[in-house]
């Protein structure tokens, strides 16, 4: 993988970004994608914020996997997110390993990988260089910042910190802080990386041997928090793979064994084992409400005037229902207008990513009544 | 959305709406497709927002401009700061939710007055009905059988007051209607005998 296949830019050469762990980091390189034209006034700008594994090929075609942009279903010209009508925006986030800057670039200091010597960031820190980003590009004020997931969270970072900066803003399948049952599930993942003897204490990209079992392991149980039962056993069942009987041994015997072999085995491909450290470790960090006195409300004090939407999954138990809507409650406790709702799905958490025509309705819905009400002018 | 401005509201929410002052703060539980708050919002100009159940009608709310959460009087009220609207509208549901005093409680907590409009399960056509039949009555404005009715907690004009009493609320006004929304008199016990809906706007002693 070559660094320049990537559009990138080059942010805070002069002036460090102060993350928060007190450490300072400069340059920070940002890899991005646009979609769309910017149209005269610059006020057609939306931001999509990607998940823990997700990039900035929101709608072309994944460079290394050459599979099609991860929402290209909701992305692209006469879609729902129009690109005919919206300027859209995709960048990688920091600590990432798809061109932005992260523990798998060069440190500047050593001339090496930064490896753990990368400081620990936090969503707060990737929202920080996506805002820098924006002003880079001569936006003053987003039209939408959208996101599912992670994506879901720096969206609420958004709200807190840059308010002024949006006209609207829509979170899916999201929470404003981390459950100990989300940071055990991130704890196996990242401890099933650093378990693997090819790890090496972080540094492990100057040799040929990455530690791609361990981090195959994190991924498989990651994916089966982005299910649900109910669609695991209707996928699979106890069905067998290849063979007409169990083997008494430990090969993959049950599909679903197999499936979730395949999505480690080829996640190894596309990402970095200590990008998933740094990113997962992020999530775990965050507890916005902690920063306001326990009331996540006072977070969206500022954000009164920002058109809200928030979607939330039945099947999703990564991040329930009860989690967004303890969102919704703190936005309408200060007064922002939001709309929620909870759309019934089989498919747990990843249903954010999948084809339901009642969540395509409410975005859609919501987004052509923003623009009506802003007054988006036509490119 | 011209379509829906155009749309004449139905008789009672067209009472409701009268009583709403403009540039008021109005949230409208269990607000369906959102004609109300829609046509407060374009004509009193309120800032509206709406609670309903169904997704269709979030959908449609949604598509509308309108800022409306998806849920119930009974679970969803708890989150709202005191006295945060001018006005909350609960139309035709109080007999549906599971508590109807918390209810009741909760819209004047949230409120600074509250407008309920209830079905009268005391008028002449539903007590003959019971009385000639000896079942539950099914009538064009309780239009289901008492295992499948959504309405739970029935009650008649009369078991209003009584409870708005107790409670210590302030009845402003008291409208009883027909089915085609047509005022009839506003004696108690007249109306809790001739009317089939009744609407109250309370507020706080």
């Amino acid at each position: 993988m070559t660094v320049s296949q990537y559009n990138q830019t080059i942010l805070f050469d002069d002036t460090p970004l102060s993350l928060d762990c007190g450490a300072e980091l400069s340059p920070i390189t940002v890899a991005f994608e646009t979609y769309g034209t910017l149209n005269l006034d610059r006020s057609n700008a939306v931001l999509i914020c990607h998940a823990l594994t997700g990039d900035q090929y929101v709608a072309n075609p994944h460079p290394t996997t050459g599979k099609p942009g991860w929402w290209s279903r909701l992305v692209g010209p006469g879609k729902i997110i129009d690109t005919e009508k919206y300027y859209v925006i995709c960048s990688n986030v920091l600590g990432s390993c798809l061109g932005t800057t992260g523990p798998s670039s060069i440190n500047p200091t050593t001339g090496k990988e930064w490896g753990l010597d990368f400081p620990v960031i936090t969503i707060r820190d990737m929202v920080k260089v996506q805002a820098e980003l924006i002003r880079q590009l001569g936006i003053e004020t987003l039209f939408a910042v959208i996101g599912g997931s992670m994506g879901g969270m720096q969206v609420l970072e958004w709200l807190c910190n840059y308010p002024e900066r949006l006209t609207s803003a829509v979170a899916l399948a999201t929470t404003a802080r981390h459950t100990a049952q989300n940071i055990a599930f991130h704890e196996v993942g990242r401890q099933a990386i650093m378990a693997d003897a090819n790890w090496n204490g972080g540094q492990y990209y100057q040799v040929e041997k990455s530690p791609n079992k361990g981090l195959s392991v994190a991924r498989m149980t990651a994916h089966i928090t982005y299910l649900s039962e109910d669609a695991l056993t209707r996928k699979f069942g106890r069905n067998l793979q290849e063979r007409d009987k169990i083997t008494f041994g430990f090969d993959a015997d049950f599909q679903v064994e197999s499936y979730l072999r395949h999505q480690g085995m080829t996640f190894v491909d596309r990402f970095d084992a200590n990008s998933y450290l740094y990113i997962t470790r992020a999530m775990d960090y965050l507890d916005i409400a902690a920063r306001y006195n326990n009331r996540l409300a006072e977070a969206f004090q500022r954000a009164a005037h920002v058109r809200c939407c928030v979607i939330s999954f039945t099947s999703d138990w990564l991040y329930p229902t009860v989690e967004n809507k303890n969102i919704v409650h703190a936005l309408n406790a200060s007064g922002v207008p939001v709309s929620f709702a909870e759309i019934e799905s089989p498919h747990g958490h990843d249903s954010f990513l999948l084809d339901l025509p009642e969540m395509d309705k409410m975005i859609s819905g919501f987004l052509n009544s923003c623009a009506r009400s802003a007054g988006l002018r036509a490119i | 959305m011209k379509q829906q401005d155009s749309k004449p509201l139905r008789p009672d929410l067209a009472m409701i709406a009268d009583m709403i002052t403009p540039n008021s703060r109005v949230l409208d539980i269990g607000c369906d497709q959102g004609d109300l708050l829609n046509y407060l919002v374009t004509n009193k100009s309120v800032d509206g927002r709406g609670i309903e159940l169904s997704q269709k009608g979030v959908n449609q709310c949604v598509a509308n401009g309108l800022f409306v959460i998806q849920g119930d009087a009974d679970n969803d009220l708890g989150e709202y700061p005191d006295q945060s609207f001018d006005f909350v509208v609960l139309s035709r549901t109080l007999q549906a939710v599971k508590n109807p005093q918390v209810v009741l409680n909760e819209l004047l907590r949230i409120g600074k007055q509250a407008i309920i409009t209830i079905p009268n399960f005391g008028q002449w056509r539903v007590r003959l009905n019971l009385l000639l039949n000896g079942r539950m009555p099914v009538t064009k404005t309780l239009n289901k059988t008492w295992y499948n009715t959504d309405n739970i907690h029935f009650c008649t004009i009369l078991d209003l007051f009584d409870l708005i009493e107790q409670d210590g609320y302030i009845i402003e006004k008291f409208t009883p209607y027909s089915k085609n929304g047509r005022q009839t008199h506003k004696a108690k016990t007249y109306a809790n005998f001739m009317a089939d809906h009744a609407l109250f706007l309370l507020r706080k002693s």
